[in-house]
């Protein structure tokens, strides 16, 4: 699956795009595997305020996702 | 019935986005607008300017779900909805959101509507330059409770 992130995550993790081969299930399983490639990764990944979007649309730590599937994680949005 | 939405680097001009609004359309008598520029003082920092990042496949779909939950809620005419992305200046133009509807009461309400839920649900970033560093935009909790009263 291919994991993309944003703003200043995307800064933080000096990372825009990776692409994850394991097979998970679950957005939250994709987040705890993300956490483990280093402190970083883990504090802002862990972040409370760390938003998640699967196919470009917002969902939670429940949302399941497969393979083919684009997922983004972002800091709250700041536009307008 | 006619929707624009654009993500986009250039610039617009409202004269021309409110003359394509209003375009062709007798039967709607209100067409409200609002734009949002870059202003010098944000969160107590002197702001020199901005740069603007987004989720690009994602943000079109966001706005046009946006615009069709306003038309849900109001009987509207057309909407048009403009962001800007990229390097911007003071004063600079971030947003256009047109709105018309038959009676006024409507286009101001999606108008507002419109502008409050994409400050909290469109995928843009805002990094601010100020004299001597740059920074992220930290979301504001106004912004936020000015969405979630629209859920009421």
């Amino acid at each position: 699956m291919k994991v993309l992130f944003f703003g200043q995550l995307r800064e933080r993790l000096e990372t825009d795009q990776l692409i994850v081969t394991e097979s998970l299930t679950t957005v939250g399983q994709l987040r705890e595997v993300l956490m483990t490639k280093g402190e970083v990764w883990q504090e802002y990944l862990a972040a409370k305020n760390c938003l998640v979007a699967v196919n470009q649309t917002i969902s939670n730590e429940l949302s399941p996702i497969c393979q083919n599937d684009e997922i983004a994680f972002f800091p709250p949005v700041t536009g307008g | 019935m006619r929707n624009n939405i654009a993500v986009q680097e250039a610039d617009f001009d409202v004269a021309i986005e409110y003359a394509k609004l209003v375009e062709n359309d007798v039967s709607n008598g209100a067409a409200v607008m609002f734009c949002g520029l870059v202003r010098d003082v944000n969160q107590g920092k002197q702001v020199k300017g901005l740069y603007l990042e987004h989720y690009p496949a994602m943000t079109n779909k966001v706005l046009a779900n946006l615009v069709e939950q306003a038309r849900g809620r109001w009987d509207l005419g057309n909407v048009s909805i403009i962001h800007r992305v990229g390097q911007l200046s003071l004063a600079d133009q971030i947003v256009f959101v047109g709105v018309t509807s038959v009676h006024r009461q409507a286009a101001f309400e999606a108008c507002n509507y419109l502008m409050d839920t994409l400050k909290t649900q469109a995928p843009f970033w805002k990094k601010e330059q100020s004299n001597d560093e740059e920074y992220w935009v930290e979301a504001r909790q106004t912004d936020l409770q000015a969405s979630q009263k629209w859920l009421k």
